[in-house]
């Protein structure tokens, strides 16, 4: 293969690659926003994590098992 | 509640990585400022024989503060944030405290041993990496006990969902721990040759691919230590401090990946215009452009949080050192992807200039944020108000005239430089000599030095006001939800 060759396919390389990327990119985006918007998930309030953070604090989304094993061996 | 109501958090071992912070912070800024005012005053190499030389001294001054100052703060943040954030206390687990603390000696006793040897002399020759190989085993072993006290912690937590601090301290972990095994891979000397003390080594890479291995790490050592792991801390200290939440929860997603992409492509910027091939830089380059993105995503995200809120500002100080932090922490990040750019490059690469980017970014990003996450810390660690806000608003202008000093002084040292060393005559000969350009240079060496003189002197106050916070300040019966509780 000549060197013209290997640089056109780095060429195109190059190009797909980057709207690959930018694909990546945007698509995360979108994922984010949609999640909410159908109510899968609500990410904003897991900013709440900080300002709640006190020990007898409610967690934004509890563990269940362990707080099940707790109240049981509490009985 | 249940039992949960006896339970507190337990602020042992944060406690003593704070007070490590604060030590190492001034055994490495005194240092800083020592070999600055040796750069304008040579004579000042000459007081302590080989160990008072700007070459012995330092490394002792980058580990000291990287090393030491740096990596205290963000454990001592760890031990803190990481119980607050999973809503569960170390106290809980008999095994994680044991590993806090063995995490902690074992830490101190590796720095010691470190600062010893850096001070004999036995070095590696890689910048932030010139530990030999006895030592890189114990920063391994220091490094494990950390992830297995984070990853313990995460295991026995009761929020389901890792807060976006976490997954900052989680990349801190992984990327050092991948780059700082790669980059010491090394050989040693004796036990496979025979040749040199038995504490020896030479890299396993050699030339242009050791060149390569050496700035990936060294690149990525600012990003997984002075960027990853401060970003961390804001996202916590902030917010809790003025009572705000994030202003954008999924911008912080988004500005996290992006940043873990990134940031580790763009270590070739550090060679540009050396051996390695050219797309190579290029890719550098571009990288550290792009780097632009995620950096002001994050930095953004915290200045929006204050929306409305702006008058906390002239209230309470540590707010204003963590939205000063996170301007410089925007300001460092335009300006390095600035001088990766290759035709700028050509004038900044070893100049001045490139030490005054470093600076911004670690007394006014780093350092801020350090102090702040700790002024944050001590009214909930030792259950009393913080001794005095006037001292905190002297620091904080005394420090902030110091880091202006000292990058305004490099700026304009690093481009005369550059200019100087590319200037010719009409007939293409080189127009100055080296020593022209450090006569030159010799009266911004001493304001640079006198900036940092400025920063450590804020150094100083801070420790003062921490230790009378610790020792004589009035005693608070509730843990403060939100502003730090200060005496004027």
């Amino acid at each position: 293969m000549d060197m013209e060759t290997i640089r056109e396919l780095q060429a195109y390389g190059y190009f797909f690659f980057t709207v690959f990327l930018v694909l990546i990119l945007y698509g995360y985006v979108y994922h984010l926003y949609k999640s909410e918007k159908i109510g899968r998930r609500n990410y904003e309030k897991y900013a709440d994590i900080a300002l709640n953070d006190d020990i007898t604090d409610a967690p934004v989304e509890k563990i269940e098992p362990i707080e099940e094993q707790k109240q049981k061996e509490e009985q | 509640m249940q039992s949960s109501n006896v339970i507190n958090y337990d602020y042992s071992v944060a406690k003593l990585f704070s007070y490590a912070a604060i030590l190492f912070g001034i055994i490495g800024m005194g240092i800083g400022v020592f070999i600055a005012y040796q750069m304008a005053f040579p004579e000042l190499n000459y007081l302590a024989g080989e160990y008072g030389t700007f070459s012995r001294l330092r490394p002792l001054h980058t580990s000291g503060v990287i090393f030491g100052f740096m990596l205290s703060g963000i454990f001592a943040t760890w031990y803190y944030v990481g119980q607050r954030v999973l809503k569960v206390s170390v106290a809980e687990s008999p095994f994680l405290m044991f590993i806090g603390k063995l995490h902690f000696w074992l830490y101190m006793v590796v720095m010691l041993v470190a600062v010893v040897s850096l001070f004999a002399g036995v070095s590696t020759s890689k910048e932030y990496a010139e530990l030999e190989w006895p030592l890189d085993i114990g920063v391994v072993v220091v490094w494990v006990l950390w992830g297995v006290h984070m990853f313990g912690l995460i295991g026995i937590r009761r929020e389901k969902t890792l807060y976006i601090s976490v997954w900052y301290y989680i990349a801190t972990f992984l990327g050092v721990a991948m780059l700082y095994l790669f980059n010491n891979m090394e050989v040693p000397t004796y036990f496979v040759a025979g040749m040199g003390k038995w504490y020896h080594s030479v890299s396993m890479y050699a030339g242009t691919n050791d060149a390569l291995v050496q700035w990936w790490y060294g690149h990525n050592a600012v990003a997984f230590i002075f960027t990853v792991a401060i970003i961390a801390q804001i996202y916590y200290f902030l917010p809790k401090e003025s009572g705000q939440p994030v202003y954008s929860y999924k911008l912080s997603l988004l500005s996290f990946w992006g940043l873990m992409f990134v940031y580790l492509w763009a270590g070739g910027h550090h060679l540009i215009y050396s051996t390695v091939p050219d797309w190579m830089q290029t890719m550098g380059s571009i990288f550290s452009i792009v780097l632009i993105l995620p950096s002001w995503g994050s930095a953004i995200n915290m200045l929006l949080t204050m929306k409305g809120e702006w008058g906390q500002l002239k209230e309470n100080p540590l707010i204003k050192f963590m939205v000063l932090a996170s301007t410089f922490y925007m300001f460092s990040t335009i300006e390095g992807p600035i001088q990766s750019i290759k035709s700028v490059n050509a004038l900044a690469h070893f100049t001045d200039w490139i030490p005054g980017h470093v600076h911004d970014g670690t007394l006014g990003w780093v350092g801020f944020m350090t102090m702040a996450a700790m002024y944050h810390m001590a009214p909930r660690m030792f259950k009393r108000e913080l001794y005095s806000k006037k001292l905190m608003e002297s620091q904080f202008w005394i420090q902030t005239t110091g880091i202006v000093l000292y990058f305004s002084s490099m700026w304009i040292a690093g481009i005369t430089q550059g200019m100087m060393w590319r200037a010719t005559d009409q007939f293409g000969n080189l127009s100055y000599s080296f020593i022209d350009t450090v006569t030159v240079l010799i009266p911004y060496y001493v304001i640079r030095a006198t900036g940092g003189l400025l920063y450590l002197i804020g150094f100083f106050i801070f420790t003062y006001n921490f230790y009378k916070t610790m020792t004589a300040s009035k005693a608070i019966e509730n843990e403060p939800q939100h502003a730090s509780p200060m005496a004027a």
